[in-house]
């Protein structure tokens, strides 16, 4: 059993890191975008429309590519979707737009729309131009609270009404997850930075940075400095295990490690284990699974607790994994972290099976996985402290943000879209859409 | 195994595939080349008299079709640019090489018997099986009087080939233009003029896409271009019926054709020689894709026919023209339905949209169980056939004939038509 030593820095050079976070998919070239956007059938009253959480009129996107109008595609993507260029490369599109596309019922092979789009809004955002106009100003200003896609979402379409935005992010750069939480490949080239360039290029945006809500700033304080507020906040901490010794060396959360490893320019300073076990079933375990495999583990394990079909991430990104040398184990959740001298050196395992009543319950049978990174990926919580202080307190119902169809919370002028709301479907192109609909709410408000 | 031997007006050929006259028949080593292919015949490329005519420089544009390449071809090329000797020498040479193959020259030279006894003598000198009287170049040559400048005037077209049939033993086919109201005019001048044969369609009058950059024609000659020949999978239709009207034309006399237009493929083939044709010479799917093809029009039609129990040509040749009929002689009284294989459908809704927007509102759009469904309304439906081409799935939309236990009536008897006959 390795110890402390069995984690380091640099376990590949520094051409095979830059090689493997590289783009996870390559850009449709001009050629392939049109053989691949000729395979849409333009569908009347078409599936992947009703599938898409923005709504963006998919087959109209797709015609514009085939006959060369990438402008106009594009503008049918970012008008509903201001976000487009981050969610065709993050959106789980396979349970989304291209699991209900008619190619997948004829042939089991959708049209790509999410590279398609890609193509598209890649094609728009290197042109420089900004293609959106804001209407005149209404003299309001609307504050903002979070960078992240649902902020950053409500932000441009409030700037395009013709209202002053502030937003204040906690964090040194805006684009939330797009910038911290996901997997590197899927963003490669500060893409998330250019994306947020574009979205500020509008006009009548600005951020302050470092100002974080119930530290620097109150909601109080917004609510009577604003017309209006948005908040966008994320989840803000990570579900304990609930074992014993959680915070010995070489135990850590996920979300942490990700965050630290995206704003690595070159990942060559970045400590991996040689053995690393991720415990989680959502996408932050698949990406921190891949990423330690791509940064040089030997072995990485993701263990959660149900079975395939349970798992957040779905079938597309556990195949992903596996592609990638990840061993996944089903069924088994745990029960003791294994340690010498105050280090982890492995994670013990009981069976899980799942009872009459559906309830999850151990086996009895254990198993150890060696380990020196565990990583946990569990779910995150949000943290209502901040707006649920006693000058001005939000509604809060299951742990998150009661909002109404337009995104009001239980206060008139206080809206909020994203994770932090209940019903959210912790996806990025929910949250621009929670952002798009309470701006337009936010104009009714304010203008009404 | 189907026999696809052919004896064409007097010209025998081992296959009814031949090369039409055309950029892959203009050398020696381009001909040499198709017969080791396996292609039946060849009908090289136009002669005319010397000095030989000057080519430019960019000489084809195209039609792609949503990714597919070359739907329709255009040309603004003229005919061969070799001296006259270069090829009647090349051509002697081929013939007395390859003696099973078919090798027929085509021929363009002005509208005077003086010329054409010229050309005929020494193109009977080379062995050649037959002559191709080209009066259909719509480009270029026509603004010098020859090509369709001469098809297009059916006295021409009957003066040229009884001049031929007079100086020459070898047998004459009149190659027509489509650039014409009524394609039985200048065939039934082919008629009376002696003529053997007639091959068509020559291309057609085309501009096919205009460079928005320079604002010109392509192909573009130095930022000009003129209007060329089309030719290739698009023109098909249109061959297919100026093929039709002769076949059925009491006055062409069961003239023997040659069919010529977007034919790249045996079903293609098998298709024009249903309609009539005893040969079929191709040119755009060659020059696409290599000579290679003729492997598969070869072993394809010999299949088919085999699998009909076709033994040769004539089995089948000209079966379906009997069916070619005109508009008031079709069953008013016959009634097709759509009918909507509910399984086979994948919701894609185009039927639906295709109906209700340009046609009957015949296909309602719902939802069942929240499942998208389309239905067929049979009041509505006036049997079109729309729904059925639109739908991306195989056999999900067919036709149905309605059992309405009427008899046939046709236009002529419809109580309908005021016009009707009172004979009927």
């Amino acid at each position: 059993m390795g110890g402390i030593a069995d984690i380091a820095a640099g376990r590949l050079s520094a051409e095979e890191l830059s090689e493997n976070f590289q783009d996870m998919y390559p850009a449709l070239d001009e050629r392939q975008a049109h053989i691949e956007a000729s395979r849409c059938y333009f569908c009347y009253d078409a599936p992947c429309m009703e599938a898409c959480p923005t709504g963006i009129d998919i087959p109209n996107f797709i015609r514009k590519i085939q006959t060369g109008n990438y402008r106009g595609s594009a503008l049918d993507i970012l008008t509903e979707n201001i976000m487009g260029g981050a969610c065709a490369r993050v959106c789980p599109t396979e349970i989304l737009c291209e699991e209900v596309c008619v190619r997948t019922t004829q042939e089991n092979k959708p049209v790509t729309i999410g590279k398609l789009q890609r193509f598209s809004t890649d094609w728009l955002m290197e042109t420089g131009e900004q293609p959106f106009e804001r209407a005149p100003s209404s003299g309001r200003r609307v504050a903002v609270v979070g960078a992240g896609p649902a902020g950053l979402s409500a932000a441009h379409r409030l700037s395009m009404l013709g209202h002053e935005v502030v937003v204040f992010e906690a964090r040194e750069k805006a684009g939330g997850l797009n910038e911290y939480g996901i997997a590197a490949y899927k963003v490669p080239n500060n893409f998330a930075q250019r994306e947020v360039d574009f979205i500020l290029s509008l006009g009548g945006i600005s951020i302050e940075y470092g100002k974080a809500l119930g530290r620097d700033i109150s909601l109080k304080e917004l609510n009577t400095e604003y017309d209006a507020v948005f908040f966008g906040g994320g989840l803000g901490t990570v579900r304990s295990l609930g074992l014993e010794g959680e915070g010995m060396d070489g135990v850590y959360n996920a979300v942490d490690y990700i965050a630290q490893l995206r704003q690595s320019e070159t990942k060559t300073d970045l400590s991996i284990g040689r053995r690393v076990v991720v415990i989680g079933g959502g996408n932050t375990a698949i990406d921190m699974a891949v990423q330690a495999k791509r940064l040089g583990a030997e072995d990485v394990t993701l263990v959660y607790r149900r079975g395939p079909e349970d798992m957040s991430a779905t079938h597309h990104e556990q195949e992903y994994a596996q592609t990638n040398g990840v061993t996944i184990k089903h069924h088994a959740k745990p029960v003791a972290l294994r340690s010498s001298d105050g280090v982890v050196t492995g994670v013990e395992f009981e069976y899980t099976q799942t009872n009459t009543s559906g309830k999850l319950e151990g086996t009895g049978e254990t198993f150890v996985v060696a380990a020196n990174m565990v990583f946990k990926a569990i779910g995150q919580v949000f943290v209502t402290d901040p707006v649920t202080a006693s000058a001005l307190s939000l509604d809060i119902q299951e742990g998150r943000i009661a909002v109404d169809d337009n995104r009001q919370t239980s206060v008139p002028g206080i809206y909020a879209g994203g994770d932090c709301v209940l019903g959210g479907e912790d996806l990025t192109v929910a949250a621009v859409q929670d952002g798009k609909l309470a701006a337009h709410a936010i104009d009714q408000y304010l203008r009404g | 195994m189907a026999d696809l031997s052919y004896d064409f007006v007097g010209i025998k050929t081992p296959n009814p595939f031949w090369l039409a006259s055309a950029p892959p028949t203009d050398k020696e080593i381009n001909v040499v080349r198709a017969f080791e292919a396996g292609w039946g015949g060849v009908v090289w490329k136009t002669l005319g008299e010397d000095p030989p005519v000057v080519n430019v420089s960019s000489r084809y544009g195209a039609i792609n079709y949503n990714g597919q390449r070359m739907a329709g071809l255009n040309n603004i090329e003229l005919i061969t640019d070799r001296p006259l000797d270069v090829n009647l020498e090349e051509i002697t040479r081929v013939k007395k090489n390859w003696s099973d193959r078919a090798i027929v020259v085509s021929l363009m030279v002005p509208c005077e018997e003086e010329p054409w006894m010229r050309i005929l003598e020494r193109v009977a000198e080379t062995g050649a099986d037959g002559v191709e009287l080209n009066f259909g170049c719509p480009h270029g040559m026509s603004e010098r009087g020859m090509g369709s400048a001469v098809g297009q005037v059916p006295e021409y077209v009957e003066m040229v080939a009884a001049w031929c049939k007079k100086h020459t033993d070898m047998s004459v086919i009149v190659k027509l233009t489509p650039n014409i109201t009524d394609i039985r005019q200048s065939a039934r001048a082919a008629v009376r003029g002696g003529a053997d044969a007639v091959s068509l369609i020559n291309t057609i009058n085309s501009i096919v896409n205009i460079d928005l950059d320079v604002m010109a024609p392509t192909p573009t000659v130095d930022g000009k271009g003129a209007h060329g020949g089309y030719c290739g999978p698009a023109v098909k239709p249109i061959a297919l019926n100026m093929v039709a009207e002769i076949a059925r034309d009491p006055e062409c006399n069961n003239i023997p054709i040659s069919g010529i237009g977007g034919i790249s493929d045996w079903r293609d083939a098998a298709e024009f020689m249903s309609l009539g044709c005893g040969t079929v010479q191709v040119c755009t799917a060659a020059m696409h894709h290599g000579f290679k093809i003729v492997d598969d029009m070869k072993t394809g039609l010999s299949n088919w026919m085999d699998s009909k129990g076709y033994k040769t040509i004539d089995d089948f040749r000209g079966l379906a023209s009997q069916n070619v009929t005109d508009w008031n002689q079709l069953n008013i009284n016959y009634e097709t339905k759509a009918l909507i294989d509910q399984d086979k459908c994948i919701k894609c809704g185009i039927c639906h949209i295709a109906c209700e927007d340009t046609s009957h509102q015949a296909i309602t759009a719902s939802r069942v169980n929240g499942e998208r469904h389309y239905e067929v309304v049979d009041q509505e439906c006036v049997g079109c056939n729309l729904c059925a081409l639109a739908c991306p799935v195989d056999d999900c939309i067919t036709m149905v004939e309605t059992d309405n236990g009427k008899p046939y009536m046709n236009w002529n008897q419809d109580p309908r038509n005021p016009h009707r006959s009172a004979a009927e």
